[in-house]
C-alpha cells in the first residue's frame, strides 16, 4: 500500500493549445478509494495513465510510495490497472491470464498456483479459470481482469472507468463487489468515472475535474452539499442544482430543497408561486418541472423532487406556493463561478 | 421489382467466371494434357505418352537441382521477409517525424515494374561494375583481382537472389504485418506492459499470438509469390552458374519455351501443384478462422 502525490501535474498533448491536464495537485490518503470524477474530456483519464506511466507529463511530479516515479517504466511503479476495455489477452486463459503479471514479475513458480487460487477465490472465478475470454460475459471479464490486477499485490490500484461496459443491473452489483473487494484488501485505489453515482457511492474522498482542473476535492458528502463553483453545483446531482442569477450573486439550491411552503412552516425563506409543467413519476419520488410565476424572476425553469412520502397532487398547469430554508442555499460569486458567504438576495 | 434476380446475378457473375477460365483454367488443362504428351513448339497432333514426361525429369540432374533449390529459394527469402517485416511493422507503428514518408520509401520496391527493379540489382551485383565491390575494395576489405563475384560463385549467386527477392517481398509483408498489428487494441499492449512485461515478452508472447492469422496470410502469399515466381531468377542469373540458382518456374520456361520441349515443361511446371494445393488449404482455413472470429 501506498500513497500517490500528484505536484503541479501538467499534460499538453500538442504544443499551442490548452492542456488535458492543466497544474494538478492532490494526494491520496493511505488505503483510500480516491475517485477522479469529470465529464468527457475532463482530463480525469489522461491523469490515470499519467500515474500509470502510460503518458509522460509535460511538466509537473508524480510520486508513489514518497518517491517520485516520473522517470519508472510502468512495471517498475508497481501498479496495477484495470482498463474500460478489460483488455484481456484474448488467446490466453482465464489462468495464464492471471499468471501473466507472475510471470513477468519473475515470481517463482512454485508460488504461482497458490496465488492464482487466492485471486480467483478472491473474485468468485474458480469456475472459470480454464475458458478463454471470449467465453466469458461482460461481468466475468471484469472479475479476471480485477484478478489479473490484484494477483501480484500492487501498491496502488487504477480503474479506468471498469463498470460502464456492463448493463445497467449487472453495474449496481458489480458496484457493490467492488465496494466490498476493497473494503478486504484495503489498497490504495484510484477510480476513474463520469458517473457521479458510482463516485458518491464509493468514493471516500471525489475529485471533481473540469477542463484539466481540479475543481473541488472531497467526501461525497461535502461536494454535494458545499460545492465549491457553480460547475461543482451542476455537475453532481441529478437534476442538477436549481441557479438564479442577480446582480453578481447566483444563489443555488437542490430540487430536493425546493418544496411546498406548508412543509417548511417559517423557516422557508425564498418564497416564490411556482406553476407545474408536467410530473415524472419515479416511484420512490417524483420530480416537478415547472417555473417561476410572477415577480423579478418570472418564468425561470426550476426542478423539485418530492419524496414519496408527499401524497398531495401537483397537476400540470396547477400554481402553489413553494419555498427554500435558508440554510439549503448556496451563493456563488457571478464573476468567478466560486463559493462566497451568504448575501442578500432579492427573491421578488 | 420484375427483373429476375437469379439471372442478373449470373450475369453479374459471368465476367469473374470467363476470366479465371480463359486464363487460368484453359492453360491449366493444357498444361496436364502436354505433361502426358509428346508436344514440341510447332509440333501437330497429340500422342499421349504417359508418364514418359515425369519419368525423364525425375531422372534429369537439372530438375533435381531445380526443386531443391526452389525449396531454398522459397525458405530462406521467407525467414527473410517475415523477420524484416515484423522489425520494420515494430518501427513505423510507432508515432515519429517524417513517418509517412518513410512508409512510402518502403513501399517502393514493391509498386516499382520488378524488372526495373531487378535489372538495377543486376548493375549493383554485377561482375565488373559492381558498386559493392567497388566499396569493399575501396575499404581494403578486398584486393580488386579477388573480389566475389556476387552472381557468378554459386554459393553467392543463390544468396544474391534471395536477397533481391527478400528486398521485393518485404514491402508487401510489412504492410500486411502493419495492419494486423494497428488492429490490436491499444490498451492490450498497455495492460502487459503494466503487468510488468518488457518488449520482448510483449512481442513474443502478446502482439505476434494475437497477430498470427494476419502473419500466416503474409507467409501464405509469400511462399506463393516466391514458390511460382522467375523474374528475379531469371534477370539475375538465368539460373546459373551451372543451374545453382534454377528453380522450377525458371527451368520450366528454359525447357518448355526456350529449349521448345512444351511437355517436359508442362511437367515439370505441374510439381507445383502440390505445393500450391496445400498452400490454398491453409490459406482458406485460416480466411474461415478469421470469419468465424
Amino acid at each position: 500500500m501506498a500513497v500517490v502525490e500528484i505536484r503541479n501535474l501538467t499534460k499538453v498533448f500538442k504544443a499551442g493549445t490548452p492542456g488535458a491536464v492543466n497544474n494538478i495537485n492532490l494526494e491520496t490518503k493511505e488505503g483510500e478509494f480516491l475517485v477522479l470524477l469529470g465529464p468527457s474530456g475532463s482530463g480525469k483519464t489522461t491523469l490515470l495513465r499519467m500515474i500509470a506511466g502510460l503518458e509522460t507529463p509535460t511538466s509537473g511530479e508524480i510520486r508513489i510510495g514518497g518517491g517520485v516515479v516520473n522517470n519508472l517504466t510502468p512495471r517498475e511503479r508497481g501498479i496495477a490497472m484495470v482498463f474500460q476495455s478489460y483488455a484481456l489477452y484474448p488467446h490466453l486463459s482465464v489462468r495464464e491470464n492471471i499468471v501473466f503479471p507472475l510471470k513477468a514479475q519473475k515470481v517463482p513458480k512454485a508460488q504461482h498456483q497458490q496465488k492464482v487460487d487466492w485471486a480467483a477465490g478472491l473474485l468468485g472465478i474458480e469456475k472459470l479459470l480454464d475458458r478463454k475470454p471470449r467465453q466469458l460475459s461482460g461481468g466475468e471479464r471484469q472479475r479476471v481482469a480485477l484478478a489479473r490486477a490484484i494477483v501480484r499485490e500492487p501498491r496502488v490500484f487504477l480503474l479506468d472507468e471498469p463498470l460502464s461496459n456492463l448493463d445497467a443491473k449487472l453495474r449496481a452489483s458489480a458496484r457493490e463487489e467492488l465496494e466490498q473487494f476493497h473494503s478486504r484488501i484495503r489498497t490504495t485505489t484510484i477510480y476513474v468515472t463520469h458517473d457521479q453515482v458510482e463516485a458518491m457511492a464509493m468514493g471516500d474522498r471525489i475529485v471533481v475535474l473540469h477542463q484539466g482542473e481540479v475543481r473541488q476535492i472531497g467526501s461525497p458528502k461535502e461536494v454535494y452539499d458545499d460545492p465549491a463553483d457553480t460547475f461543482v453545483a451542476t455537475f453532481l446531482g441529478a437534476p442538477p442544482m436549481n441557479l438564479l442569477e442577480f446582480s453578481d450573486v447566483i444563489v443555488g439550491f437542490r430540487p430536493e430543497s425546493f418544496l411546498p411552503i406548508d412543509l417548511l412552516g417559517a423557516s422557508g425563506t425564498a418564497k416564490f408561486r411556482y406553476k407545474v409543467n408536467y410530473v415524472e413519476y419515479l416511484g420512490a419520488e417524483r420530480l416537478l418541472y415547472g417555473a417561476i410565476e410572477g415577480g423579478r424572476f418570472e418564468s425561470k425553469e426550476i426542478v423539485s423532487r418530492l419524496s414519496w412520502t408527499m401524497t398531495a397532487t401537483y397537476d400540470p398547469g396547477s400554481v402553489h406556493e413553494f419555498a427554500v430554508t435558508e440554510s439549503d442555499l448556496r451563493f456563488f460569486d457571478r464573476h468567478s463561478q466560486k463559493r462566497t458567504h451568504p448575501r442578500p438576495f432579492p427573491w421578488q | 421489382m420484375a427483373v429476375d434476380d437469379r439471372k442478373v446475378g449470373v450475369f453479374m457473375f459471368l465476367p469473374a467466371v470467363a476470366y479465371i477460365v480463359l486464363l487460368i483454367g484453359a492453360p491449366l488443362v493444357l498444361a496436364v494434357l502436354y505433361a502426358f504428351s509428346d508436344a514440341r513448339i510447332g509440333s501437330v497432333g497429340f500422342h499421349f505418352v504417359g508418364l514418359e514426361n515425369f519419368r525423364s525429369i525425375l531422372q534429369s540432374p537439372s530438375f533435381r537441382a531445380a526443386l531443391r533449390n526452389s525449396v531454398v529459394f522459397t525458405v530462406s527469402s521467407q525467414i527473410i521477409v517475415i523477420v524484416a517485416s515484423s522489425i520494420l511493422s515494430i518501427v513505423l507503428e510507432a508515432p515519429f517525424r517524417g513517418r509517412k514518408f518513410v512508409r512510402f520509401l518502403i513501399l517502393l520496391p514493391w509498386v516499382a515494374p520488378i524488372s526495373l527493379g531487378a535489372i538495377g540489382w543486376k548493375w549493383i551485383l554485377d561482375s565488373i561494375y559492381s558498386v559493392i565491390t567497388w566499396v569493399l575494395v575501396w575499404a581494403h576489405i578486398f584486393k580488386p583481382y579477388s573480389a566475389p563475384m556476387w552472381l557468378g560463385e554459386p554459393g553467392l549467386a543463390m544468396a544474391s537472389v534471395v536477397l533481391v527477392h527478400s528486398w521485393r517481398l518485404i514491402p508487401f509483408s510489412t504492410v500486411i504485418l502493419l495492419a494486423g498489428r494497428t488492429s490490436i487494441p491499444k490498451e492490450v499492449p498497455e495492460a502487459a506492459s503494466i503487468d510488468g512485461a518488457g518488449f520482448w515478452r510483449t512481442e513474443f508472447l502478446i502482439n505476434v499470438p494475437m497477430m498470427a492469422p494476419i502473419i500466416s496470410v503474409a507467409v501464405l502469399f509469400g511462399t506463393i509469390f516466391t514458390f511460382t515466381d522467375m523474374i528475379v531468377v531469371y534477370i539475375l542469373t538465368a539460373g546459373g552458374p551451372f543451374d545453382s540458382t534454377q528453380v522450377l518456374p525458371s527451368l520450366a520456361f528454359a525447357t518448355g519455351i526456350q529449349g521448345s520441349d512444351l511437355a517436359a515443361g508442362a511437367a515439370i511446371s505441374l510439381f507445383l501443384v502440390p505445393v500450391l494445393i496445400v498452400i490454398a488449404y491453409f490459406m482458406l482455413r485460416v480466411a474461415y478462422r478469421a470469419e468465424v472470429a
